[in-house]
């Protein structure tokens, strides 16, 4: 069923670049905030005051923004999908429930992967020296991140009751996820039971990791995060399996 | 008696504590035109997903052309077309995308072109879904479920919502698929278009069937009152038409006069009446039982009640 696969992932890729919105909200706005916060935060700028980047590393918001902003669109497209009777008519078709499900998360990492070319390119051409990064690395981090993430995005799409609840919902979960992370403050600021909440959290290993990579240490160094977003998406991948609602 | 190439028994399926489906039986025989008929919640929808295979049903066996739709669920896939109520597709889906990708997921298929022509949508091969009216969208979900020829098709709701003319057009379409040797099953709460469309009828109530088949055999079983209303001037001959033995019961409104009577020969017999008598009718006209009274008769309420 690979034909399938592919052909479902372009026709939702096309459909996906047809709404405007959709298209905008996952491509411009992450670049657009990027280059407004590297530009407040001096970014690349040697007057740059260097705790403030540590604690407020632009690139990395950015990153996580891609990250979140595929999530909430993956939620409302689910969502929409189910209510509009589309998953049920493909699931009528040969085409394998997994299919179906994995063409959707496909063409959100592909999206992903475009918006951090985006990403980089404005990098280089507005704040050229900031973007000494290994890239490869660094996108694999972020692919491993907004995979993770958009496990527990089915996990969320399976809550939601109606499509019009999808984005305050999604983003009403993940926004708070954000702020626990790491990714303004260090965790250690919170109280403890607090940080063990954030340990269960995707967000809290996605930032960790990518920051670890950002600031050139290996895979190896973070480990304990890259097994936390695996196990997140294990775990949630498997209640999916169980919770998860075509009609 | 033919093969059935659908036959349901004692299909029972309940949701929590609501039972949608109640002991139903059934079956369908190839190249016919079948109607699951009742009101909204009355149980077809659920009927129909369970012979499809969507659905589990809690008893009763199921067999589509010899499958177990469950349990030979892609196999079956492959045999039969399907169309679900209310459906909708990705809004700023192209219509020739929408047949192209369901020609990929099927390995066997008609020539998509040929399809689209047939159903009237070659015009809007480049329009987005969201832009085509509910007749249009209708037909594409007909295309999507006939696009691996499928040797049963099942239909639901398919002209909910339809202006009179659009719905002609399915009409009409579905008819050509009978003509093609298809066997169609479809559900309508439309008491009209079961009695124009379809070759028998199951009339199903509460998640109860209530009676199947053809719909002049119910009309003749359940409706066989007769009415003719005429028109006439005359004075003392029309006390030989209200005044004869056939006639049941009688309304008069001024110059219009509504007889009731029993049976097929009852408007023969009032005809032969007038012409024997010479009256002088200036309107005449016989009203027929259709299977909304039958629906109203068996089941003691309206189809839109």
């Amino acid at each position: 069923m690979l034909r399938g696969f592919w052909k479902l992932t372009w026709v939702e890729t096309k459909v996906f670049m047809r709404e405007p919105m959709g298209f905008v909200t996952s491509l411009a706005i992450p670049v657009i905030l990027f280059i407004v916060l590297g530009r407040t935060m001096r970014l690349g700028r040697p007057e740059a005051d260097p705790t403030a980047q540590a604690l407020f590393n632009v690139p990395i918001v950015a990153a996580l923004f891609i990250a979140i902003n595929a999530v909430i669109s993956l939620v409302a497209i689910i969502s929409i999908y189910r209510e509009g009777g589309i998953l049920k008519r493909l699931r009528a078709t040969p085409l394998s429930p997994v299919t179906i499900l994995s063409a959707h998360v496909f063409v959100k990492l592909v999206f992903t992967l475009v918006s951090l070319g985006l990403l980089v390119l404005a990098g280089r051409r507005f704040f050229p020296g900031a973007m000494d990064v290994n890239l490869p690395s660094f996108t694999a981090a972020l692919l491993l991140s907004t995979l993770s993430i958009l496990s527990l995005g089915f996990v969320m799409a399976s809550l939601v009751p109606t499509a019009r609840f999808a984005q305050p919902i999604s983003a009403g979960i993940l926004y708070p996820m954000i702020a626990v992370s790491g990714l303004f403050f260090p965790i250690e600021r919170l109280p403890s039971w607090l940080q063990i909440v954030a340990q269960g959290l995707p967000t809290t290993h996605a930032v960790s990791l990518m920051q670890g990579v950002w600031d050139g240490s290996g895979w190896g160094a973070h480990w304990g995060s890259v097994v936390g977003l695996m196990l997140v998406f294990a775990v949630c991948t498997g209640l999916s399996t169980r919770v998860f609602r075509w009609e | 008696m033919p093969t059935p190439v659908i036959s349901v028994s004692h299909l029972r399926k309940s949701y929590r504590s609501t039972v949608a489906v109640d002991d139903v039986s059934l079956e369908v025989y190839r190249g016919e035109i079948f109607g699951l008929i009742g009101p909204n919640g009355a149980g077809k929808t659920t009927t129909m997903e369970c012979v499809e295979g969507l659905r589990k049903a809690d008893q009763g066996t199921i067999s589509v052309l010899g499958l177990d739709p469950r349990r030979d669920a892609s196999a079956l896939q492959r045999r039969i077309g399907v169309q679900h109520q209310e459906a909708q597709l990705q809004k700023r889906i192209k219509v020739w995308e929408a047949v192209d990708l369901w020609s990929t997921l099927y390995g066997r298929v008609v020539d998509p072109q040929d399809l689209l022509a047939r159903l009237g949508l070659e015009a809007k091969r480049n329009a987005w879904f969201m832009t085509l009216s509910g007749g249009q969208k209708q037909r594409l979900f007909i295309a999507l479920a006939m696009i691996h020829d499928p040797e049963v098709l099942f239909l639901d709701e398919v002209t909910t919502g339809l202006d009179p003319q659009a719905r002609r057009v399915i009409w009409k379409l579905i008819t050509d698929i009978r003509e093609r040797g298809k066997t169609v099953f479809l559900t309508t709460h439309l008491m009209e278009e079961a009695e124009r469309l379809c070759d028998r009828v199951a009339i199903i109530d509460h998640g109860r069937l209530v009676e199947v088949g053809t719909p002049a055999e119910l009309v003749a079983k359940h409706c066989p009152e007769r009415t003719v209303v005429f028109t006439s001037d005359g004075t003392g001959a029309v006390e030989r038409l209200t005044g004869d033995p056939s006639v049941q019961s009688v309304e008069s409104e001024g110059q219009t006069h509504t007889l009731h009577g029993q049976g097929d020969d009852f408007v023969t017999h009032i005809i032969g009446l007038v012409a024997r008598e010479g009256i002088r009718v200036s309107g005449f006209r016989t009203e027929m039982p259709t299977l909304e009274d039958v629906f109203l008769k068996l089941t003691g309420h309206g189809i839109r009640d």
